[in-house]
């Protein structure tokens, strides 16, 4: 028994990678993906600055042992997203 | 905000009828923890699909193998909220997650298994998860 959600996106409760066209990538669980953009809950983010990790190193990292839930929540409009995928792909 | 306890009890019981003792408070995580020898294997329920459809039919498959931990601790979070917070202290190094799973070896984690390895996950690959886990740490049964 547990909780299900009807007429929802597909990835509704599922944590996702979200690629922007520019240096952040968000990583975290997806509530919406609608026009305005794709609603993340409990988000960690990456921002890619020089001598910093790189976001190979941050995805690995994040795909070991989740996201840190650094954002409560966050809208990351939809005209910047490039993609949005699985976290759990990156660890399978 | 928890949810009502009559709609989240046959979600623990899920769990305790398999013989995983939950912990309800801090002082019952704290009655874990303190000098834990062997291993342990904590589940972090929650009300959420993936409990439902991964985590806990997982943990119920794993726990039918010859190999197991010499204990199985369950906390729910949303519901015991002091219970879970000690809980995920003694983890502190993973990101908070639920539901998840920690596999405790005289009181270090050896193995986590966080949400996204659970989301969208049959049962049968989270309990093969959580049996090769149990060949690796936990003493074979005589």
């Amino acid at each position: 028994m547990g909780t299900f959600h009807h007429d929802t996106h597909e990835l509704h409760g599922i944590t996702c990678v979200v690629e922007t066209r520019g240096p952040r990538t968000w990583v975290g669980r997806v509530h919406e993906v609608g026009p305005a953009g794709v609603l993340l809950h409990d988000a960690d983010v990456f921002d890619e600055v020089p001598g910093g990790p790189t976001k190979a190193e941050f995805l690995a990292r994040t795909a070991a042992v989740g996201p840190w839930p650094r954002h409560k929540s966050v809208v990351v409009p939809a005209a910047e997203v490039t993609s949005v995928r699985r976290l759990g792909d990156l660890s399978a | 905000m928890p949810y009502p306890e009559e709609l989240v009890s046959p979600m623990r019981a899920e769990l305790t009828r398999l013989g995983v003792k939950e912990l309800r408070t801090a002082a019952e995580v704290d009655g874990f923890a303190n000098g834990q020898k062997g291993t342990a294997l904590l589940v972090i329920n929650s009300v959420c699909g993936c409990a439902a459809g991964g985590a806990r039919p997982g943990v119920a498959m794993a726990l039918e193998h010859g190999t197991k931990p010499d204990a199985v601790v369950t906390v729910f979070a949303g519901q015991d909220l002091d219970a879970v917070a000690k809980a995920r202290a003694l983890f502190a190094e993973y990101p908070p997650s639920s539901p998840s799973l920690a596999l405790f070896k005289d009181g270090k984690v050896v193995h986590f298994v966080p949400r996204h390895q659970i989301e969208g996950r049959a049962p049968a690959m989270i309990a093969n998860d959580l049996k090769a886990a149990f060949d690796k740490h936990c003493a074979k049964a005589s």
